[in-house]
């Protein structure tokens, strides 16, 4: 188990240097394909009526004239040892892991995403887990009573909750709860550590909007698989033991049919984590998906490259967390 | 008798006995009721009374009739094989012995009376409490039937662990005490393997060690040996009816091989479309079967001790669907010698009759005219 968590380690090294380069060539070389020039692009960070002595000042600072492959090696060295910065009369030095300055605001990028990862965080944590109990029990309900009337309810909201996207649903709740009864008045972030009530009554509702969407899908993968291990031969020698039919859903019904639920939720989570984009945007919760939209918006590459490769660095520890798992609830992926 | 010479108690302190004494081991025939359906008011004092069970399951298509008046009687320490086609209701029976068809849609009717308490009647919970305790079952596909994320040991302790009050690491004792006794090397080490790292015999032994678990008084195997190579077969067989002298349980063997059937059963019963076609001691039905369908199955088996034959004898035609049973004998369509019974064959159910000490057969031709045939397929055989 060891060397296969430090093999998967060193992997995800190789993958996330993959992804820096892939993420630097779209930003940065692709433009330069299409014509675009170390000046045009300078110029945009300039502000209105730029001079020229402006632009090249610029150029300059943010290291644009450079070769690109120099720029790139500047970019992977900073994050593992950080980089001195030449900005102008002072040298500032932005220490590691340093993901470069903002094109936009000169503040560097690492601090500012860390400081939207409690909010994504706070997010996909507390929905996951509402998803989770919620999507899971109705899905074992609905099997064990399935074709009656809450099956086919259950799984009629599961299909709309699949369908609904999260600014229809989320919206609506805004609307409901916020406005018409104000019982969540503000779904304004306030830190755990500060206050832990209003930061779980102020997020209760991107929470289950968010969980709504995912619960959906939960209850029929979840459903699906009861379906098809309930009637598996082991399930009937458990009742031949003699097992409280309790017993022999949960333990061996629900055990093995929540194996591939643990990928899906692995991945999902993972994705999550990289910014619930449209939640936040719904909600005006300011994570790491609305630090993406702004980035976007701004073109703001060092800013889009930091983010990217965060989420990506979610997702792949997320997929690692999932093979480990994996492997203490399957035995026959450990022999 | 051999039986009765064998004490309770002194099997299990004593060494293992040998098969020979398994064989040899003939009590005196079994009594059973002679008549078809026919509910005796007598208290039940057999390991298993059966009494005109039946079990429908209501299907879109129709009343499945899997079960249909089946009655037998089986005592301790012997061992009765059920034989038939697919689709005859072997396992039916079986499963619905265990009570665990009580639940869902099946319909349940009749008497099972097992040591004199009836398991038709008795709720749920009473019968849950009997299941893997006092009645146990092995499954045909090891394989399948031993859930893949628990360890061998786990998956018996299980089943020790509800039916009595011990602590985890006594029933974990005693699941390498089961696992030792059914003959797997280094228990105490295998113990906490999982079923894919068994070989299909070891996992059938691991099944048996999980069905003895809580003592058994009446173990059902269904189909105990299809899944295992033929030189593990025998050594399944040798171990059920070795446990069995052990533990002095009744047994149910059920089966679509003969072979199997004459290496352990005191009493075959032949099952065609959920009723009994024919039963009595296992010398009975190999040496004087009655039922057209028995002929059929014994001529559908290899024998070395017959000149071989171009092919073997197959009934012809297919195990009838059991919504629509044939009016009449069931087996009549494919019966070679329904045109002998003057067409009663298509119009009466026939009634068990007994045509010996404790052998039934439900068929229309006479006992004498059984014989004759018989006698001429038996000369044509050989």
């Amino acid at each position: 188990m060891g060397t296969f968590i430090v093999r998967r380690l060193i992997a995800t090294v190789f993958l996330l240097i993959i992804v820096s380069m892939v993420t630097f060539a779209i930003f940065f070389w692709l433009p330069k394909l299409g014509g675009q020039t170390t000046y045009g692009l300078a110029t945009q960070y300039v502000g209105r009526n730029p001079t020229r002595e402006a632009v090249l000042q610029v150029e300059q600072q943010l290291g644009l004239n450079r070769p690109l492959y120099l720029q790139y090696w500047h970019y992977l060295s900073a994050i593992v040892v950080g980089e001195h910065y030449n900005a102008g009369p002072v040298t500032a030095y932005c220490p590691p892991p340093c993901f470069g300055y903002s094109f936009k605001s000169q503040q560097p990028v690492w601090p500012q995403m860390v400081s939207d990862i409690p909010v994504t965080l706070s997010l996909a944590i507390g929905a996951s887990i509402l998803w989770l109990i919620g999507g899971i029990s109705i899905g074992v309900l609905s099997a064990l009573k399935r074709g009656t009337i809450f099956d086919r309810f259950s799984m009629g909201v599961a299909l709309a909750g699949v369908s609904l996207p999260i600014f229809f649903t989320g919206l609506i709740a805004l609307e409901l709860f916020s406005y018409r009864w104000p019982i969540f008045p503000n779904v304004t972030y306030v830190p755990f550590t500060q206050n832990p009530y209003l930061w779980a009554k102020n997020l209760v509702l991107p929470w289950v909007c968010l969980a709504f969407l995912y619960a959906a899908l939960y209850a029929r993968l979840t459903r699906a698989g009861m379906l098809e291990t309930m009637s598996e031969d082991y399930i009937r020698t458990a009742r031949a033991k003699g097992l409280q039919e309790r017993t022999v859903i949960v333990k061996h019904g629900l055990r093995a049919a929540l194996t591939p639920i643990i990928t899906i939720f692995g991945m999902d989570l993972g994705l999550l984590l990289g910014g619930a984009i449209l939640t936040e945007v719904t909600f005006s919760l300011h994570g790491l998906g609305l630090f993406t939209i702004e980035a976007v918006q701004n073109q703001d590459f060092p800013e889009i490259m930091g983010v990217v490769m965060l989420a990506s660095f979610f997702i792949i520890i997320a997929n690692l967390f999932v093979d480990i798992l994996y492997a203490y609830v399957d035995p026959r992926v450990r022999h | 008798m051999a039986e009765g010479e064998s004490p309770a108690q002194g099997s299990r302190a004593g060494g293992r006995p040998s098969r020979l004494r398994a064989r040899d081991r003939r009590g005196p025939a079994p009594e059973v009721q002679a008549t078809d359906g026919a509910v005796g008011e007598s208290s039940p004092s057999a390991m298993l009374d059966i009494r005109d069970l039946r079990i429908h399951f209501p299907t879109d298509d129709g009343l499945v009739k899997a079960v249909d008046g089946l009655s037998f009687v089986l005592d301790r320490r012997r061992t009765l094989g059920i034989v038939g086609e697919s689709g005859s209701g072997k396992s039916v029976t079986s499963l619905g012995i265990l009570g665990l068809y009580n639940t869902g849609n099946a319909r349940m009717s009749g008497k099972i009376y097992l040591d004199g308490e009836d398991l038709v009647a008795a709720d749920q919970a009473r019968v849950r409490e009997l299941r893997g305790s006092k009645m146990a079952m092995i499954f045909q596909d090891p394989l399948s039937s031993l859930h893949p994320y628990y360890t061998i040991g786990n998956q018996i302790a299980e089943a020790y662990l509800i039916h009595n009050k011990v602590s985890k690491k006594a029933a974990r004792a005693h699941a390498v005490d089961m696992l030792k006794r059914v003959g797997i090397p280094q228990a105490a080490s295998r113990i906490d393997d999982y079923p894919h790292q068994f070989s299909g015999g070891m996992r059938q032994r691991a099944m048996i060690a999980m069905a003895l678990s809580c003592d058994p008084e009446l173990l059902i195997a269904d189909e105990p040996t299809t899944a295992l190579d033929v030189t593990v077969q025998a050594q399944i067989l040798d171990l059920i009816s070795d446990l069995q002298q052990e533990y002095d349980s009744a047994v149910i063997i059920i089966t679509h091989d003969l072979g199997v059937v004459a290496e352990l059963a005191d009493d075959i019963l032949v099952m065609y479309a959920g009723r009994m076609a024919e039963y009595g001691r296992s010398e009975d039905i190999f040496l004087h079967p009655g039922h057209p369908y028995t002929w059929g199955l014994l001529g559908s088996m290899p024998r070395l001790d017959r000149t071989r034959m171009d092919r073997l004898l197959s009934i012809r035609g297919t195990p009838p669907s059991l919504i629509n049973v044939p009016a009449g004998c069931p087996f009549n369509p494919r019966c070679d010698y329904a045109s002998r019974t003057n067409g009663r064959s298509e119009k009466e159910v026939p009634a068990l009759r007994q045509v010996g000490p404790g052998h039934l057969v439900a068929c229309h031709l006479s006992t004498d005219e059984q014989r004759r045939i018989w006698a001429e397929r038996d000369k044509v055989a050989s």
